[in-house]
């Protein structure tokens, strides 16, 4: 079975027609002022999904986050959950709960009395109260913390903290605002996976607020991208990388080689698409695009191979100047200037240790790439 | 900091703190003259704090002092504070600017303009002068000083606090008493300490304000120096020094180890990340 990407999801109640969606945005529209945060956005989010809103800062993605939570009512349209109109119920009367960016842990109680705060306040026993405490903090591996105050805690503690606090009422949906913002690279690379499997564990839905698309694809089933208050794409993290619907995603998401111009031929599936300064190439995937239409080939770096010669059998092969090289140890990254000016990225993995004949600064190069290896984008 | 200690740098601080405590030294000294004439030093007693204690009139004075320091200290505390609430939180309501200049202006008001109008609003209300005018002064001028510290505490304050608070289900009166209160109450008891302190020594004010039977210490200090400085008048001076110097010292301390002890924790908790 072929699919985008490298990894198979069993786990896709978005294809199904007959799914009913667990969180559903519709034509939502916040306004701050003058300034209109979110605009007229309609969004499905499905149960024991991980859902990413991601986006660079002020596209609107924590004002829909605020508007879940209820701290933001929105200014027109309407938020369901689990078929239920949100408008007017206040925050403390949600079965949402959210973990806040800067874990907000209260300073004045220790650990466990963070945790029994939101037990407290549904009226739990004591007993269960202790006992879902202890629960939590087993969880989060700070059994032996329950009586510190935050501050006499680390930074990853604080988060695992704020986590335990957030999940102890088993809330239906869990909000993240940036969880992993505050930590260090190492500590968020594992936080991650913690993160995954708690989310598997417990079986809630979550969505998660966040800026870093590394972040966003490692975990998410699925991601947002916002950009000025709307949703440019909603998908896999797989299907973003792969299929991205507009230049906007193509290059906020990973890194991408746009070549722009206009349609020339078209076949049901392929496209013939002429450059600007005359050069052709041979795309499949053009899917609405018309001829004479103006689009970008999208394509990135890793799909592009570079050779010192021009290669015999490929379609789409392009002559140009090795402009600049990065190393990085892994891989190998060239900045290629084409003899129409263009300046092409082309990664390699660096699979061997030994190269026959490597290129270096301002050698001859061609790069070559397949029909399929890139997309065709009219927005 | 390279400190050396220059002659120069010597002779500044010795005038500064000569400046500073030369009188009040003189003043302790004195209450504990043998002499009843003030400037001459006839040997040390103690007579005069026993005299003092067995003056009624100070006494009396001392005992009204305290309960208006204590009801104003306290009233203020509480109007300062719900100043200081809405000026933070509700920032977008017409007319914020005036009210802002509003609540501070007593800051700077000449006291006597203060007092004056106080007294005047009295007479026209028909309210006799007394326990209750003093306090409501103190009140009114007090307030305004409470509002500074709680509103430069709440300026800092995290509102994601407060946000999770009712996120985990409290409604916002019980977040307000159960996180807002304990998170801010450190800056709310120094007000009420400036607002007690400011209560007990003020003497314009009370003057404006005040009727018979309800006088003040300083005001009874007051017209009793206006008869003569007797000793009796510095020891209860010195015994007031004390007091205030005590509690001075008491919350530097506590707050000194505090902060020590904060800094050990946060790095106890750095070395087990």
């Amino acid at each position: 079975m072929k699919s985008l990407g490298s990894i198979r999801r069993d786990f896709a109640p978005w294809s199904d027609p007959q799914a009913k969606p667990y969180i559903r945005f519709e034509n939502v529209t916040k306004r701050f002022g003058d300034f209109t945060a979110v605009n007229n956005l309609s969004l499905s989010i499905f149960e024991r999904e991980f859902f990413a809103l991601l986006g660079a800062s002020g596209c609107g993605k924590s004002t829909l986050l605020r508007m879940l939570a209820g701290f933001e009512e929105p200014t027109s349209g309407k938020i369901l959950l689990d078929g239920q109109d949100l408008r007017g119920i206040p925050p403390y009367r949600r079965p949402v709960n959210m973990m806040f960016q800067s874990y907000a842990l209260f300073p004045h109680m220790s650990v466990e009395k963070n945790i029994a705060f939101g037990l407290k306040q549904e009226g739990m026993p004591k007993t269960d109260i202790d006992r879902r405490v202890a629960e939590m903090l087993k969880l989060v591996k700070l059994e032996r913390f329950a009586s510190r105050k935050p501050h006499q805690l680390s930074g990853g503690q604080r988060q695992r903290v704020a986590l335990a606090r957030s999940v102890a009422k088993r809330p239906k949906v869990l909000l993240l605002d940036e969880p992993l913002g505050a930590l260090d690279k190492k500590l968020r690379e594992e936080t991650q996976f913690e993160l995954m499997d708690l989310q598997q564990e417990l079986g809630l839905t979550f969505v998660v607020v966040t800026h870093d698309q590394e972040e966003a694809m490692t975990m998410a089933d699925r991601i947002a991208i916002m950009d000025k208050g709307e949703v440019m794409q909603v998908a896999t993290p797989a299907e973003i990388y792969e299929a991205p619907n507009s230049r906007f995603v193509a290059g906020f998401v990973g890194n991408v080689n746009l070549f722009e111009g206009s349609v020339a031929e078209r076949t049901e599936n392929t496209a013939r698409i002429t450059g600007g300064s005359g050069a052709q190439i041979l795309v499949e995937n053009a899917g609405e695009a018309a001829i004479g239409n103006d689009v970008a080939f999208a394509i990135r770096p890793e799909k592009i191979r570079i050779s010192s010669r021009k290669p015999q059998d490929a379609v789409n092969a392009l002559e140009g100047e090795v402009y600049d090289i990065a190393y990085l140890g892994d891989m190998t990254v060239y900045y290629v200037k084409l003899d129409d000016g263009q300046i092409v990225r082309a990664s390699m993995l660096n699979a061997a240790r030994i190269v026959d004949d490597p290129l270096t600064w301002s050698d001859r190069a061609w790069i070559s790439f397949r029909p399929d290896a890139g997309v065709v984008l009219t927005r | 900091m390279n400190a050396t200690w220059s002659r120069f740098n010597i002779v500044s601080i010795v005038l500064g703190f000569a400046f500073l405590y030369l009188p009040i030294v003189l003043l302790v000294v004195f209450s504990f003259n043998a002499s009843r004439l003030v400037t001459v030093w006839g040997g040390f007693s103690t007579q005069w704090y026993a005299a003092l204690f067995r003056n009624q009139g100070l006494m009396d004075a001392a005992w009204v002092t305290i309960r208006v320091a204590l009801v104003s200290a306290s009233a203020a505390t509480v109007l300062g504070t719900m100043a200081a609430l809405v000026l933070t939180r509700y920032t977008r309501f017409r007319g914020r600017v005036l009210f802002t200049g509003m609540v501070f202006a007593p800051l700077v008001m000449p006291e006597v303009i203060t007092g004056l109008s106080l007294l005047l609003l009295f007479v026209a209300v028909g309210l006799d002068r007394g326990f209750l005018t003093v306090t409501l002064a103190h009140i009114t001028f007090s307030m305004c000083f409470v509002a500074v510290v709680v509103q430069s505490r709440l300026i800092s304050f995290d509102r994601s606090l407060e946000e999770a608070a009712m996120d985990l289900g409290a409604p916002p009166v019980k977040t307000f008493f159960q996180i807002t209160l304990p998170v801010i109450a450190p800056a709310i008891i120094s007000g009420w300490m400036l607002a007690f302190t400011l209560s007990l020594d003020d003497l314009v004010i009370a003057s404006f304000a005040s009727g018979p039977g309800a006088t003040t210490l300083p005001m009874k200090i007051y017209s009793q120096v206006r008869l003569g400085v007797t000793p009796e008048i510095n020891a209860a001076c010195t015994i007031l020094i004390g007091i205030v110097s005590l509690g001075v010292i008491a919350a530097a301390i506590v707050n000194k180890r505090r902060e020590v002890q904060r800094r050990r924790d946060e790095q106890a908790a750095m070395r087990l990340d």
